[in-house]
């Protein structure tokens, strides 16, 4: 069996994230990026599924500029077998990422597709499920445990929704969206690093997958959320009810 | 308390309120004791005798009249230790070693009180127990002063009135910062009057294009290092306390830490500095120059002489740049002699992109494993001897990684790296720090701990931790770490309580050692009270007299943390 894990390339999640001065996005330049923290999980379920004997080969897919190769060398450091990386400079939106997987999931035909439940520089949380729906795949989303039966022909996915857990049985292929609780991401041991450096990444571009990538949102401005106002000490409850009634009109 | 930041406060959570009485009592509730005759109500009023008292100067296990039973309660009480409760505990031989009280000094009376009163405008005159017994207290917990007045003032001013008021009466005093220090060298001794600096905590200046930074000696580390960050750079050190450690005691005490291999001691990046001496003179040496050289360059009098020749309220410090590009490695080595290859490797292969070069041995790592939660072995497929932390910073990521990589990968083959970890984003770089910065609190939390800090010539650091686990065998647990790039050891003797046999066998057996290799007994923790009467075996006996020369010149009356750094016998004799 083969397994497809997209990998995205993000600001690192430990860096504090300043917005440019025209408004037009957010600062990455001289910013350290690096995997996004669900893809790795993603990643990290994968190479357990492997390593249990059921699957036979981990790609890593990312999808971007020159320097998703970075990610890509830290997926293939981790164990993913081979990578691939679709090269757009430009903004993706996850419309245009999906119909680049169905594409390359029509050529690569693995049996299940992981990717992390959302990316942490725009919170999206839809590539997952558009990939699902253009393959007209099942789908499991923020899955806390993942369990493949005998044949590797159904996947049994614990999804952590809003009341607790939904257990869903899925029948492969189909798409797993990954969840903070599924696993503890692996470290990129040095031996692995090494060898990573012999494995292949294959380089494509959207028009030899004959994806055409055309955006039907723009983004108008990007700014900080309003800084926090200090609490004002006030001296009589008079004062308070005036204030609530003049200043804040809530009452 | 303005210094109880998010680090201090789990410091003060996993160290102190655990020997708190009442989640003590909670936890002894919960537990039987094994062989002690005592039972749980009588086992609390013991425990609460010996907390009160435990810090009594004059206290000796000689003296507690049990009937003998004495020692047994520390027994069955070191056995609850091993359940994560700290009880009290004091270094018992230093009381042998600690001078008597300074008959010369004055004691605190209401005229005084009323004088602080008016210099600080009412506020910041402490007198409240509570807030008291945290500042007598040291980090460690090993030493305890009776201070009756801590005060804090908030201008350089208050603190020349202050301290010239204290030479005219003839009263000691201690300066204090975020009193982490770990020997002792920031609590008062007796009755000292505190004066701690932690509200002077303003940012005065910064200089964005040649990165100079003015700002009081009450800032905070960490809080600088924010500040900093914003701005695009660092503070040149970077230390395991920087939570709670306050920037004018980091100067005070020459404060090493983590980044010293790349950025230098503080002598090389502190430019300036405004001190108030003894009788309240204020010393303005605030220069924000690179380069002066005209006269006696004196604020290196200052920096490293622990609050003895005056107290820093200003600081000008030359600040780096902030480089994007930063890669952590953790890895294993068998012997202590790949730990050196893979130190001179790496200082000709990273060449300037190196920012810091740390080891642990494995009873270091096994310690921090077990004590502290959340952190797991980056390397769990064996067990190694001895663990090395490697961290390049640079300005182009590539070209780091590529000389990294190459480095690691020539490590490898020849041998030198058993295995090895690169953290491949910032969170697993700082759970990697975590494990290097968490020795001393593990420690902590084992039970009780000597302490010492050397510089040994590198290839006989190990020696040390060797002959000591043959002296001590399996009465105690000794732990090594520490900066190996600075041939900076600490050793870490960690035992169930402290026990004067044991101590025996450690001192003065690791200071004559390091004496012979022409060591020093403090790398960078200092001298404090912990060493005070031990300079010799670092210093010539002529060393010594010059500094207490200029000890008389600065401070004639000796108000300024007397019983610290300099022997008393010396003093008395200039």
């Amino acid at each position: 069996m083969k397994i497809l894990v997209a990998v995205k390339r993000v600001v690192d999640y430990a860096v504090k994230i300043r917005v440019k001065p025209d408004k037009s996005g957010v600062e990455t330049s001289n910013v350290k990026m690096s995997m996004n923290p669900f893809c790795e999980i993603a990643l990290e379920e994968a190479l357990r599924i492997k390593e249990s004997g059921r699957a036979k080969e981990v790609v890593a897919v990312s999808i971007g500029p020159a320097q998703c190769t970075d990610t890509l060398r830290t997926g293939l450091a981790m164990g993913a077998d081979r990578a691939i990386h679709v090269e757009y400079p430009g903004t993706l939106y996850p419309l245009s990422v999906a119909k680049i997987f169905k594409a390359l999931v029509d050529a690569e035909r693995p049996a299940l597709l992981l990717l992390g439940k959302q990316a942490i520089d725009d919170d999206c949380t839809q590539t997952g499920q558009m990939i699902a729906g253009l393959l007209k795949w099942p789908q499991a989303t923020f899955a806390s445990k993942v369990v493949l039966d005998e044949g590797n022909k159904v996947a049994t996915v614990d999804r952590e929704v809003d009341g607790g857990l939904e257990t869903l049985s899925l029948d492969l292929p189909a798409v797993i969206t990954t969840d903070l609780r599924l696993n503890q991401p692996r470290y990129a041991t040095l031996p692995n690093i090494m060898k990573a450096k012999s494995k292949v990444i294959k380089k494509l571009t959207p028009q030899d997958l004959n994806v055409e990538i055309r955006s039907d949102l723009e983004v108008v401005q990007v700014t900080e959320p309003p800084q926090r106002q200090a609490g004002v000490i006030l001296s009589s409850v008079d004062q308070l009810i005036d204030r609530l009634k003049n200043e804040a009109r809530v009452i | 308390m303005k210094y109880l930041t998010a680090a201090s406060r789990l410091l003060r959570h996993s160290s102190r309120n655990l020997s708190d009485l009442g989640s003590n009592l909670q936890f002894f509730c919960s537990i039987r004791p094994s062989s002690s005759c005592l039972s749980y109500p009588s086992l609390r009023s013991y425990e609460r005798f010996i907390q009160d008292d435990c810090f009594h100067r004059k206290f000796t296990l000689k003296n507690i009249c049990f009937g003998g039973s004495g020692v047994g309660i520390l027994h069955s009480l070191a056995r609850f230790q091993s359940d994560g409760i700290r009880t009290h505990h004091r270094n018992l031989a230093s009381t042998a070693s600690i001078p008597e009280r300074n008959k010369s000094f004055a004691t605190i009376n209401s005229d005084d009180i009323s004088y602080f009163n008016k210099v600080l405008g009412g506020r910041g005159v402490v007198q409240d127990e509570e807030k008291l017994d945290d500042a007598n207290t040291d980090w460690m917990r090993k030493y305890k002063g009776s201070s009756k007045l801590m005060l804090q003032p908030r201008t350089t001013q208050e603190v020349s009135q202050i301290l010239d008021y204290c030479n005219s009466r003839c009263l000691a005093v201690v300066p204090q910062g975020g009193n982490t220090s770990l020997v002792g060298g920031s609590i008062p001794v007796y009755d000292e009057v505190i004066i701690n600096v932690g509200s002077m905590n303003n940012i005065l200046s910064f200089d964005k294009v040649s990165g100079i930074l003015v700002c009081e000696a009450g800032c905070i580390l960490e809080n600088l290092m924010s500040f900093l960050d914003n701005e695009g750079y660092i503070m040149p050190l970077d230390l395991g306390a920087k939570g709670s450690c306050q920037i004018g005691g980091n100067i005070s005490t020459n404060a090493g830490g983590l980044r010293l291999l790349r950025y230098g001691s503080l002598h090389g990046s502190v430019l300036g500095l405004e001190v108030v001496l003894a009788n309240g003179t204020v010393l303005d040496m605030l220069g924000t120059l690179r380069k002066d050289n005209t006269g006696y360059d004196l604020k290196h009098l200052f920096i490293g002489s622990e609050g003895s020749l005056g107290i820093v309220t200003k600081v000008s410090i030359l600040t780096p740049p902030k480089l994007p590009s930063v890669n952590l490695a953790f890895l294993a080595c068998e012997d202590y002699l790949s730990c050196q290859k893979i130190l001179v490797e790496a200082k000709t292969k990273l060449g300037e992109i190196l920012s810091a070069f740390e080891f642990l041995d494995i009873n270091a790592m096994d310690l921090v494993l077990k004590q502290l939660d959340g952190l797991r072995d980056p390397l769990p497929s064996s067990k190694h001897n001895f663990y090395v932390l490697i961290e390049t910073t640079g300005s182009m990521e590539s070209h780091d990684k590529e000389k990294l990589e190459a480095f690691l990968a020539q490590a490898i083959e020849s041998g030198l790296l058993t295995d090895g970890v690169v953290a491949q984003d910032i969170n697993q770089a700082s759970s990697f720090w975590r494990i290097r910065e968490g020795v001393p609190e593990a420690l902590l939390k084992e039970g009780a701990v000597y302490k010492y800090d050397l510089s040994l010539p590198p290839e006989k650091i190990y020696d040390l931790v060797e002959e000591m686990r043959q002296r001590l065998g399996t009465a105690a647990n000794v732990v090594a770490y520490g900066h190996l790039g600075d041939g900076n050891l600490h050793l870490n003797i960690s035992t169930p309580q402290y026990d004067d046999n044991i101590l025996a066998k450690i001192e003065p057996f690791v200071y004559e050692w390091t004496s012979k290799q022409r060591g020093s007994i403090s790398a960078e923790h200092g001298i404090g009270l912990m060493k005070a009467n031990k300079l010799h075996y670092s210093n010539s006996a002529e060393t010594v007299q010059v500094m207490a020369a200029i000890k008389k010149v600065l401070d004639p009356s000796g108000i300024l943390n007397p019983y610290k750094v300099l022997p008393t016998s010396v003093l008395s004799q200039s």
